[in-house]
């Protein structure tokens, strides 16, 4: 009962002036709704944020931890200030707690996470970015990837980046690409929002020739005109094919994300066509198991002459018991 | 006020309990006004007079005491806790009898629990019918499709006072569910939500009460469960599609499909 006994003494003790919160209580309330926000609407709950804390001193603190953490989930894109395309805001590309690297223009933005801009572009240090032998083989992923993204995300951004052995193209465990892929729709007119977000991460060993895929794609969408539904979903899986020269490799590895991905979207439609006639039936059919609508007058005289019957039972027994 | 209820729209409607209780506790001047505007989910309490369990809710309260529509007895025990009239009584008792069997109809399982109490003009009176289902493949889910399936409705109706043998119907409804369906082939799916809707009528009273809002929160529950389906998993669906093209599917929008169309304008003007 505690939450709710818990919100009755709130209500019972309305009368009496209520305690003021601690100021760390508020912040942490105001960025845990902050977290929640739905795709692409953060701004709108930072707004309602703002006007239920009435303190700007601590809705700024609570925002300063809150859109960085929402921004990284989120793998929001923003704008590069001098012109040459967008850069993935994504903990794969992250120099610092403001710095990302755009690997495709070998760039490092700096990010205002409230704000959700980039300030300013400078080129990336030589330590930031991989080993020519590795470049290679990133650019010519990055490269399918983008053809791939431009034909089945019609606003998709996405990055290959380098995540682990940049210099270590053919020593022992070799290295490992990144791919992210992520992509927002939001229509406040239509009361509708909703992001797709896949991160692949990719094992590449030449020397025993050995490439292991992982996929992870998200999907979430809100439409809430008079309501609130969210749809929220979660696949992993993952593959194996052998190493091959950079170009091959770079199709190899798109073309088998692509039919993953294809795939999951048609078994998200499949799931949505189930649900009507079987999957909702489990929380409440559309007709009762006697396929008419309920008769509630003889339902009224059925519960009455089971009332009665009950009656007279208990009454036989307590007759017996008495006798 | 405005902000917190555009909140309670926003955040996802698995959390929409947390959400509620943070709001009161940052607005605890507004928390009553909160309370009765935003429903959650049902809390479930066990009657052991009657070994059965019922369902808990602001209009079952007294205290920190929930009464069950079984016994009448509240949990956990306290002396003089409100009760309804004796006839309204007699009302609420043929009330649980009906709707448990409307509930196992529909519903296949789950609780149900209704209560009724005074208001404060005439004869008038207010009831709220109330039902969860657990339909997880644990509990009462007969198909075994969901690993986590919710579904809780809440009917509130005020009933006017009788006057030329007619009665004015007030009913609030609202459904809140979740689903969750997970396998190894497509992940993990999950849909939640609730939505709200208002109806009023006015009904000749023939056979009592009963009828008249039983039909009316029938007619409502289906309503409702129609506009979840068709409407609302429909609009997100749609969201979806907004998202990534289905490949090998050519439509008038499609990347493939705008690219054969140009080409055919070109072959076209190349004539």
């Amino acid at each position: 009962f505690r939450a709710i006994s818990q919100m009755a003494n709130y209500y019972d003790e309305d009368e009496d002036e209520p305690v003021e919160l601690e100021d760390d209580r508020k912040v942490s309330l105001a960025k845990w709704f902050l977290q929640n926000a739905p795709s692409e609407e953060m701004n709108h709950v930072a707004k309602d944020v703002r006007e239920v804390l009435r303190n700007d001193r601590l809705y700024e603190l609570a925002a300063a931890e809150a859109f960085q953490e929402y921004n990284l989930k989120e793998m929001i894109s923003v704008e590069m200030p001098n012109g040459t395309g967008q850069v993935i805001v994504s903990r794969y590309g992250e120099i610092d707690g403001s710095h990302y690297l755009d690997p495709r223009t070998a760039q490092v933005a700096a990010v205002d996470h409230v704000k959700q801009i980039s300030t300013s572009v400078r080129p990336a240090t030589d330590e930031e970015l991989p080993s020519s032998d590795v470049e290679h083989y990133r650019s010519s992923v990055d490269a399918e990837l983008l053809k791939y993204v431009e034909e089945a995300y019609p606003r998709g951004s996405c990055s290959v980046y380098c995540t682990r052995g940049k210099d270590n193209f053919a020593n022992d465990g070799g290295f490992e690409l990144t791919v992210v892929i992520s992509t927002s729709s939001f229509s406040p007119q239509n009361f509708r929002g909703g992001r797709w977000r896949s991160v692949w991460t990719i094992q590449l060993s030449p020397n025993d020739d050995s490439v292991n895929m992982r996929g992870h794609i998200q999907v979430t969408a809100h439409y809430f005109e008079e309501g609130n539904v969210q749809l929220s979903t979660s696949y992993e899986c993952t593959e194996s094919t052998v190493f091959q020269e950079a170009q091959e490799m770079g199709i190899s590895i798109v073309s088998t994300i692509r039919q993953y991905e294809s795939e999951y979207l048609a078994a998200i439609e499949d799931k949505y066509n189930k649900l009507s006639d079987t999957t909702f039936k489990e929380l409440r059919r559309k007709l009762p198991v006697t396929r008419t609508q309920f008769s509630w007058d003889n339902a009224l005289q059925l519960s009455l002459s089971r009332e009665a019957a009950r009656q007279v039972a208990l009454n036989q027994r307590a007759n017996s018991r008495n006798r | 006020m405005d902000a917190a209820m555009d909140l309670m729209r926003r955040m996802p409607p698995v959390e929409a309990e947390n959400a509620l209780l943070s709001l009161v506790e940052l607005l605890p001047h507004h928390s009553q006004d909160l309370l009765s505007r935003v429903d959650q989910p049902l809390k479930v309490a066990i009657d052991k007079e009657c070994d059965k369990e019922f369902l808990l809710c602001d209009y079952n309260r007294d205290g920190d005491s929930y009464r069950s529509p079984w016994s009448s007895v509240y949990y956990p025990p306290l002396e003089d806790g409100a009760q309804p009239s004796e006839n309204l009584r007699r009302m609420e008792v043929e009330a649980n009898s009906v709707f448990s069997i409307y509930r196992d109809q529909y519903y296949e399982g789950g609780i149900s629990s209704v209560y009724m109490w005074e208001t404060e003009t005439g004869d008038g009176f207010a009831a709220c019918f109330l039902i969860k289902k657990d339909g997880s493949s644990s509990a009462d889910g007969r198909r075994g499709l969901l690993q986590h399936g919710l579904w809780d409705a809440i009917h509130v109706i005020e009933v006017g006072e009788q006057c030329d043998g007619e009665a004015h119907y007030r009913l609030t409804s609202t459904v809140m569910l979740a689903l969750t369906s997970e396998c190894k082939s497509s992940g993990k799916f999950s849909l939640s939500g609730s939505i709200t809707r208002r109806t009023e009528s006015t009904l000749e009273v023939v056979n009592g009460h009963m009828t008249n809002m039983g039909k009316m929160i029938e007619e409502m529950e289906s309503k409702l469960r129609n506009g979840l389906d068709q409407v609302y998993f429909g609009k997100t669906k749609e969201v979806v599609s907004t998202l990534r093209e289905p490949l090998g599917t050519l439509t008038a929008s499609s990347y493939a499909g705008q690219a054969i169309q140009s080409s055919i304008i070109n072959d076209m003007r190349r004539r």
